[in-house]
């Protein structure tokens, strides 16, 4: 019995063995490239509404502030001007960046480096040894993470500010670590699981002491691992907001999610051109980080954290 | 307690163009694990120390708080009085509260199911897509899934802005509606979650997409041709091959939407203060923000999150059992 394929189906994932099926050509090849055609045509269209919101952001970042207030629309900054950027960062009148940008630095990467030396030892616990309460643990990290962090601010709140840390790095610190621990000790749980303890085996026979088998072997063969795992930890400190915005609600202390909402609540019109400005300089470094790391890190979760 | 981002969590994502050859390698035997004694306690006491002050100490105080009348005054070091359950009573019989939960219910029920349909449907699409074409979109896709949450909220705020808003102007000028001539869009509460959502199932869809896609490429070929060899047509081969395969991934992506659209704070909170009503467009999230921090009402604030809480678990029970049906622990 032979296989018919109707032409231009619309089930996905099976699209190969449809390619292989010589007669589906034969029978309806113009419809199947008309399909492909079509299909193609829908990914540019899905592209541009993907893609247009990160454009006009940049594009009105470079208008004078005058001109983007016409009834005409400039899809291209013709008359280019910095001048968003310098007020941005450097009117007086407005909550200072840089030391916005100083904070969110500083918080996010003590963040990831405390959060992943401490998940890194929960998971070689969890992955490498028995003991009484190990799937209590994991489960209640999973569970840990489901908790919204607006139900917890009050009384975090109250407990950073019991220690008066409230407007401190450390404070800050200590609650993103808190945050982003449970998702990295689950995903580095999975990493560690995907290194088999018979390498490590193997390098004891060879004369290694356990401890130094582990770091010597295992622990190289981590390192994809904790990289994406960290680059996770980065941008969820560097994105977070509601935290930040009641701890560290001073001008001094603000990070940059809560310095960009200065804009919006600032008295009198908002000045759009200088909030995409803004905008713009918070999330570009982000993206392009994201784009560079973002090949490494998603293999290395799929074969991390899926398959354990 | 988390403010996890979506996108940012555990579950699979696919590089791009990412196509493993051969189907999923056979799950390892079970690892050996041995006693340690009190090593294993030792390395994880740094996580738990962190975990107890920041998580299990406020869980306990918030819960106790939702017991309490709690109010500026207590802030300043006066003695909360206990009122058991008549904050929760409150709580229960204000109206106002129950508009929220039902608002946010009915907000987060239209994105999920929105984000999952396109999200899907996108998946389905990448898997027949040249390689060009699949790279184009998967790159659109990082971009948005790259935009911090707050600053996609404000770049579309901009967007629908009243006066000079690319949308109106587009509206008014190339399809000549013109009653958008400075129409606003957020001060209606309809209007406002529409915004609302467009910018939550924009930047969700494509974690939902790369997820559902990943899982998609994991169906091995050779089941594909053999069902079809055996006369299985396009539909029941999807029936009864790929959806099994998909339906783990499917439901764990929908779950953790579910959670996330529920908890929903930045986008209502950041268009609130581009231009929404905030009385008549508050969310859980924010409503528990409003009454607690804004509002001074530390007990009453308590039982609505205890109430959010509560709900958000029982959700995430069905995440946890589904994930822990998928690996072993």
């Amino acid at each position: 019995m032979s296989a018919v394929i109707a032409p231009g189906q619309k089930i996905g994932g099976i699209a190969v063995a449809g390619d292989r099926a010589g007669n589906a050509r034969r029978t309806g090849g113009g419809r199947r490239r008309l399909t492909t055609w079509l299909l193609s045509a829908l990914s540019i269209v899905l592209f541009a509404l993907f893609v247009f919101p990160v454009y006009w952001m940049v594009n009105t970042s470079f208008q004078p502030n005058n001109e983007i207030r016409g009834s005409e629309l400039h899809f291209w900054p013709d008359n280019f001007t910095l001048r968003n950027y310098d007020t941005v960062l450097f009117d007086p009148g407005r909550t200072p960046f840089f030391p916005a940008l100083g904070n969110s630095l500083v918080v996010t990467l003590l963040t990831v480096v405390i959060a992943l030396a401490f998940a890194f030892l929960a998971a070689v616990a969890v992955t490498r040894f028995r003991f009484a309460s190990r799937r209590t643990f994991i489960i209640t990290i999973l569970v840990v993470q489901m908790i919204p962090g607006e139900a917890m601010i009050v009384s975090v709140f109250r407990v950073i500010d019991g220690w008066h840390l409230l407007n401190t790095i450390v404070g800050l610190t200590i609650v993103y670590v808190a945050t982003v621990l449970p998702f990295t000790i689950w995903t580095l749980r999975g990493f560690v699981n995907g290194v088999p303890v018979e390498l490590e085996e193997a390098a004891m026979i060879d004369g290694c002491s356990r401890s130094s088998a582990f770091w010597r072997v295992t622990f190289p063969l981590l390192a994809p691992g904790l990289i994406a795992t960290g680059v996770f930890g980065f941008l969820q400190a560097w994105n977070e907001f509601v935290m930040a915005l009641v701890l560290n609600a001073r001008p001094e202390s603000m990070t940059l999610p809560v310095w960009l909402r200065t804009f919006l609540v600032a008295n009198g019109t908002t000045n759009w051109a200088g909030v995409m400005a803004g905008s713009t300089l918070m999330a570009i470094p982000v993206i392009i980080f994201f784009l560079i790391v973002q090949g490494r890190m998603t293999s290395g979760l799929v074969s991390g954290a899926v398959k354990g | 307690m988390t403010t996890v981002d979506r996108g940012l969590d555990a579950a699979p994502s696919a590089a791009p163009g990412d196509h493993p050859a051969a189907p999923a390698p056979p799950r390892p035997a079970r690892p050996r694990r041995r006693r340690g004694g009190f090593t294993p306690y030792a390395l994880l006491t740094p996580a738990l120390i962190v975990l107890g002050i920041i998580v299990g100490w406020p869980l306990v105080q918030l819960i106790v708080t939702s017991f309490q009348e709690f109010g500026r005054a207590q802030v300043f070091g006066a003695p909360p009085e206990w009122v058991w359950f008549q904050n929760y009573a409150d709580v229960l019989t204000d109206p106002v509260f129950w508009a929220v939960l039902v608002r946010t219910v009915l907000f987060a029920g239209v994105c999920v199911i929105t984000t999952m349909v396109l999200g899907t449907l996108i998946a389905v699409m990448m898997t027949r897509l040249n390689k060009g074409f699949r790279l184009l979109l998967t790159i659109g896709m990082l971009l948005a899934w790259a935009m911090p949450p707050l600053t996609s909220t404000v770049v579309w705020g901009w967007m629908f802005d009243t006066d000079y808003g690319v949308i109106n102007n587009v509206l008014v000028n190339v399809f000549g509606l013109e009653e958008y001539f400075q129409h606003s869009w957020l001060i209606e509460p309809l209007s406002f979650f529409l915004v609302a959502g467009v910018i939550i199932v924009w930047g969700a869809i494509p974690f939902v997409a790369f997820t559902l896609y990943a899982g998609l490429t994991q169906v091995p070929d050779e089941v594909l041709e053999a069902a079809q060899l055996d006369g299985a047509g396009g539909f029941k081969r999807f029936r009864l091959i790929v959806f099994p395969y998909l339906k783990p991934i499917f439901l764990i992506t929908a779950i953790l939407q579910i959670i996330w659209d529920l908890k929903v704070f930045t986008q209502i909170f950041a268009l609130q203060d581009i231009g929404g009503i905030r009385a008549l467009t508050n969310t859980l999230g924010v409503y528990i923000y409003q009454t607690s921090i804004a509002g001074g009402d530390f007990g009453h604030g308590g039982a609505i999150a205890v109430i959010t809480a509560v709900l958000l678990m029982s959700i995430s029970i069905y995440y946890v059992r589904q994930v822990t049906k998928e690996e072993e622990l």
